[in-house]
């Protein structure tokens, strides 16, 4: 597949909005998780049975 | 070799075990999802009907199977904890519930800005879409179910009727293209016969799949890493393997 410029690659097409939209929430989600699972493990190796245990 | 099966069965052993197996599976979750959109992005043609936006597969079908198979594994490990009274199981179960959540979710959010531009329509009531909307219900409950129970076991049992109970909407939720006429489309991948996409396709969606399967093991042993804690915290084995960082804490 190629995509010529940028711009083309951005714009899928007129669909951009549809496809970064999708690929976007996801990583975000996906990112955020990540994150709160590692405060999690933090807190409860910080004091055990509190769960995401702010320092 | 059972032996070793129940050894790792135990909260103690598979503690460590995870905390080792974590960085593998992100590292596969990493690989497989730069291959995976690479594929997708610079390898797969064009759609010929439905141009650019069907790159959306890439992440809706790989989001939507793991959003059923967790569920599987979830009430696997559930009815293994509920019959055998291990600990373990049910904080597997436990652990997985929010990833395969999300998974729904992302199915689900991508679902809908995919069928806009082809269907022109972000929602429809039709068996496929309603069952997947169910399964997010069911996991949610889930949670809640044992979220609000104090006691781990009794919370542990009453989350595991819940999660096999649930387990008929995975069937439904697979089949419901076939049993319904719905404005979903099929399985164009199957076990059975050939797969109706071109191989680029099919290989950046495999890809994809194995990034999300990789990175939905990680995130569950991340998860049961903490429940172990927060749930045998006042196990001996819990404060020796803590003990050292509070030391290190205290001046």
């Amino acid at each position: 597949m190629e995509w010529g410029s940028v711009e083309s690659f951005l714009s899928m097409g007129g669909r951009g909005a549809y496809v970064w939209g999708s690929y976007g929430v996801t990583a975000l989600l996906l990112g955020l998780e990540a994150v709160l699972l590692v405060r999690r493990h933090r807190g409860a190796r910080r004091e055990p049975g509190a769960p995401g245990a702010e320092p | 070799m059972a032996i070793r099966i129940f050894q790792f069965s135990s909260p103690q052993t598979f503690y460590p075990l995870a905390g080792r197996l974590i960085p593998l599976f992100w590292v596969l979750a990493a690989l497989f999802s730069a291959a995976g959109l690479y594929t997708g992005f610079f390898v797969a043609p064009t759609d010929f009907q439905q141009g650019e936006v069907y790159r959306i597969i890439f992440i809706h079908v790989p989001a939507a199977w793991m959003s059923m198979f967790i569920y599987l594994v979830m009430a696997g490990w559930a009815a293994v904890g509920l019959v055998l009274n291990t600990r373990l199981s049910s904080m597997m179960a436990q652990a997985l519930a929010p990833t395969g959540a999300l998974m729904t979710f992302i199915a689900l959010w991508t679902g809908s800005l995919w069928g806009r531009p082809t269907w022109g329509t972000w929602w429809v009531w039709d068996a496929r879409l309603t069952s997947e909307l169910i399964l997010l219900f069911l996991y949610l409950g889930f949670m809640a179910l044992q979220a609000s129970i104090d006691d781990p076991r009794r919370a542990d049992k009453a989350g595991a009727i819940l999660a096999m109970v649930g387990v008929v909407n995975v069937p439904i939720i697979y089949f419901s293209v076939k049993w319904w006429n719905t404005l979903h489309q099929g399985a164009s991948v199957s076990l059975t016969r050939a797969p109706s996409m071109a191989s680029d396709m099919l290989t950046g969606m495999l890809l994809m799949a194995l990034a999300f399967w990789m990175y939905a093991i990680a995130a569950a042993l991340m998860r049961v890493q903490s429940i172990i804690l927060e749930r045998e915290r006042h196990a001996g084995w819990v404060k020796d393997l803590l003990e050292p960082a509070a030391v290190k804490g205290s001046p």
